[in-house]
């Protein structure tokens, strides 16, 4: 048994130790926000936080994360409250919405990391996000408005 | 107003006191329709339960193009409902849900808004006028006495008002209106105004509900391994050691190209799929290159079937006193849709469910009747959002594959494809290979033009009538309807159809032939001597709606004034699905690579129903459009397809994203589509731009300056 903490709450898992987080969480833990596309982290789809970090879940073996504080999208926040999700809404940014997730979850990291980030930044943290739909000009738009919304939220 | 008639065949009451109304309901419907209970109601386009809560169905498809939000939208403003309390639910596969405009339910070709935009605003009409007279009856006064408004039917002279929900009840007691009353265009009220989507909080929250997240009570989950040769069949198959991986449950053959690997999720599958070892046929393709191809394509360009004929092009080239000649070519592309192919589907004792993402309905529900031999009122197709469509939904193979292995199994089985799978193993946008020639005359004004196009046919694969005639529309699209004014013109298309399966991406023959015609068309006005929007302009005489979009996007590109060294536009323009699309792009060259920094986009698409979803889908129509020009390419070896994974069929990512600015024509017209009219200019203006740049004509796509 091999144990995780998910979101905040304690899971034990019975799989084989190499198999990807990403197929952990979907067909063990039921939580399918996180999404499967390339399976070789080539495209974020999948991204989670591990200890805060950004991380590709389709390449991460689940024993490389036991005991670590694993965050999915649907922990990022109770009720999509988390400045990203709040300018997410706010921009419409989403259209098929299958790499919002992985997107999300790369903004959050990223101005985790950088609370106000440069176009280089942007471009540097969300260059491995892939989105189809090209949503991109709203996703740098919705980053540079949730960097307004946490430093709005800081100062109440 | 404009009156219209339609038959309503079918109102309910709902058990809980709420309203439904569906038209166009075959009989079988019909007697299904009134429901038990106020959970569900297949049949109809709008619901109104006893609390006031408005549930528009949504007959089509989303998979990002926004129509879960327009659709609803269309329904709203005729039956005055408050915008805010609006729900909206995929329909069920249904007759009832037949998209007029393609006769079937299919969510493709731009079609959604063209093709509902009079049933859907009937059924919110006639709903009104029923909730309108329900009033009247309660309250003993006239029925034009009331004004329906915000969800509410008011009675001005008393100032007594009642919600929809509490009229819901009575109002579907009311007879069904024979003809119904539409708004015109300058009365509407929401259409035409921008307005969140419906579909964005689930999409921000991982709520949403794809295929690849539904789960069912002892579902196993299924990864097929396909013939790697386009054509190829299985001879046989050794699964031992496949079968030894924990967690596999069974290894099936499939069709007569595949073996599938089930397990107890994915990952075993996937696993187990790797040790497997297979005797293929190749049925001879083994050996199938593009260079192969290629030369297929060029041998057979020069002697194609006529889509278009006017004066006499030989002539005219023969006495020109300038002629041109050029070869462009475009590879094979991939969809590459965020979420694989996936589809669950589970068959018992009440028939057999399918949960897909799918854009057509109608064949979805056909497929499972064909593989289960269950009748159709035993097939029930659920819609889930889509991962991305782009045309590859409207196949039917990973549907087939779910369907077939449920039944093969006897359990609820979900299929998820690998993006190997997916990229190896696509409906592809064809590749073409085309042969161009115009002329001049003394005055440098184009007398002749010549497209001569060579490539698969997409129509082929299920058109016996396109097969015998050699002629498929979706080819030529593009080329054929060459806007501009020229004497002398011929377009023909010679059908090659190699083994490498080819299907609808996103607008389709335009996707190639605008780039085509639309960059020949600048090396035509360099040798001209023209400035290339001018020369279209001037071409363009009698096309008002593609010089109203020209001039536009010239305008707000600012055509014609100074750049900083090193950048330069270019400009394209095409009609597609019913719209007219013209961008202007700003390109600069960095160390070989194309850089797009900026597209101006300029959209005629008729009556706007939601600007900010227009705009956002010439956005996504241009990043599509802008990968293939950068990026796509699709290529075969030894008889498959010799990518296999976004490593080495790379996507664009943010740092290629151009500024772009959209700018909408205001009209009255009847409505465009928008999911695919921004994709066919953005190649041609970006290779005009790398043409102004380097004097150099971009002949190919994808770009590689060399």
């Amino acid at each position: 048994m091999l144990k995780l903490t998910v979101n905040d709450e304690a899971r034990e898992v019975d799989v084989d130790p190499q198999t990807p987080l990403l197929w952990v969480l979907r067909d063990h833990l039921g939580l399918t926000g996180t999404k499967f596309s390339c399976g070789i982290a080539q495209c974020g789809a999948c991204t989670v936080h591990v200890d805060g970090v950004a991380t590709r879940s389709c390449s991460t073996p689940v024993s490389a994360v036991a005991g670590r504080a694993i965050v999915t999208i649907e922990g990022l926040s109770a009720q999509a409250e988390h400045p990203v999700q709040r300018a997410w809404i706010e921009l419409d940014v989403p259209q098929c919405g299958f790499c919002q997730s992985g997107q999300i979850m790369a903004a959050a990291s990223l101005l985790s990391e950088h609370p106000t980030p440069t176009d280089a930044e942007i471009d540097q943290g969300m260059g491995g996000v892939l989105c189809r739909c090209g949503t991109y000009n709203r996703i740098r738009a919705a980053i540079k408005r949730a960097a307004e919304l946490a430093s709005e939220e800081a100062q109440a | 107003m404009k009156m219209t008639r339609r038959s309503f065949l079918q109102v309910s009451g709902l058990a809980g006191g709420g309203f439904l109304l569906g038209f166009q309901l075959t009989a079988a419907e019909a007697r299904t329709a009134p429901v038990a209970d106020d959970e569900f109601a297949p049949n109809a386009w709008v619901r109104i339960d006893p609390d006031g809560r408005i549930t528009a169905v949504v007959a089509s498809s989303e998979m990002g193009q926004g129509v879960m939000t327009a659709i609803p939208m269309l329904l709203a403003e005729e039956l005055e409902a408050d915008w805010q309390s609006i729900h909206a639910e995929f329909a069920p596969a249904d007759t009832a849900y037949t998209n007029p405009i393609i006769g079937q339910q299919l969510t493709g070709g731009s079609t959604a808004v063209r093709g509902y935009w009079t049933p859907v605003r009937e059924a919110g009409a006639a709903a009104r006028m029923m909730l309108l007279a329900a009033a009247a009856q309660r309250w003993g006064v006239a029925e034009n006495a009331c004004t329906a408004r915000n969800s509410e039917v008011i009675h001005a002279a008393s100032g007594r008002r009642l919600g929809y929900g509490e009229l819901a009840s009575e109002a579907a007691k009311q007879p069904v209106p024979a003809a119904v009353f539409l708004k015109e265009p300058g009365e509407f009220a929401l259409l035409g105004t921008p307005q969140k989507r419906l579909d964005t909080p689930q999409k921000c929250d991982g709520s949403a509900l794809f295929a690849q997240d539904v789960t069912r009570p002892n579902m196993l989950t299924a990864v097929v391994q396909r013939c790697p040769v386009f054509g190829g069949t299985r001879k046989g198959f050794d699964a031992e050691s496949a079968r030894q991986v924990k967690g596999v449950v069974d290894v099936l053959p499939l069709d007569d190209d595949a073996v599938a690997v089930v397990a107890e999720g994915w990952w075993p599958a996937q696993q187990a799929r790797d040790k497997l070892r297979i005797d293929w046929d190749f049925a001879g393709n083994g050996g199938l290159s593009s260079a192969d191809i290629t030369a297929q394509f060029e041998q057979a360009v020069d002697a194609g079937i006529s889509a278009r004929s006017e004066g006499d092009v030989a002539a005219a080239l023969d006495k020109a006193s300038t002629t041109l000649e050029a070869t462009y070519e475009v590879p094979y592309l991939a969809h590459a849709c965020m979420e694989p192919m996936t589809c669950v589907a589970e068959i018992g004792e009440n028939g057999c469910d399918v949960w897909v993402g799918t854009q057509a309905q109608t064949r979805t529900q056909q497929t499972a009747m064909a593989i289960t031999g269950l009748p159709q009122e035993q097939v029930r197709v659920h819609t889930l959002f889509l991962g991305g469509g782009f045309g590859r939904r409207s196949e039917q193979d990973f549907v087939r594959d779910a369907v077939s292995l449920a039944k093969q199994t006897g359990r609820p089985v979900k299929v998820i494809w690998s993006r190997e799978d997916d990229i190896q193993h696509d409906y592809y946008r064809p590749a073409t290979f085309n042969r161009l020639a115009a002329a001049l005359d003394a005055d440098g004004r184009p007398v002749a033009w010549r497209h001569r196009i060579a490539g698969p046919s997409i129509r082929a694969r299920n058109s016996e009538q396109v097969r015998e005639s050699g002629m498929d529309g979706s080819s030529v699209e593009g080329a054929e309807n060459l806007p501009y004014r020229i004497e002398n013109l011929d377009v023909t298309y010679a059908m090659v159809n190699p083994p490498v399966p080819v299907g609808y991406w996103r607008s389709v023959g335009s996707s190639q032939n605008a780039f085509i015609t639309e960059a020949f068309f600048d090396e035509v006005a360099r040798a001209a001597g023209r400035d290339p929007y001018e020369l279209r302009l001037e071409l363009l005489a009698d096309q008002p709606r593609h010089r109203g979009v020209l001039e536009l996007a010239a305008t707000k590109a600012g055509w014609g004034e100074p750049l900083p060294a090193g950048r330069a536009r270019g400009i394209a323009v095409a009609k597609s699905f019913g719209s007219y699309c013209a961008q202007v792009a700003e390109v600069e060259l960095d160390e070989k690579r194309v850089r797009v920094k900026r597209v101006v986009c300029a959209l005629d698409c008729g009556q706007i129903v939601n600007p900010a979803i227009i705009e956002a889908q010439m956005e996504s129509g241009i990043a599509y459009g802008l990968n293939a020009t950068l990026n796509g390419e699709i290529t075969i070896g030894n008889g498959r397809v010799q990518q296999g994974n976004f490593d080495d069929y790379p996507l664009l990512g943010i740092a290629e994203m151009p500024e772009v600015e959209v700018h909408i024509v205001d009209s009255d017209a009847s409505p465009g589509g928008v999911g695919e009219p921004g994709t066919p200019p953005i190649a041609p203006a970006v290779a005009n731009a790398v043409f102004a740049l380097t004097g150099k004509p971009v002949r190919r796509l994808p770009i590689r300056l060399g």
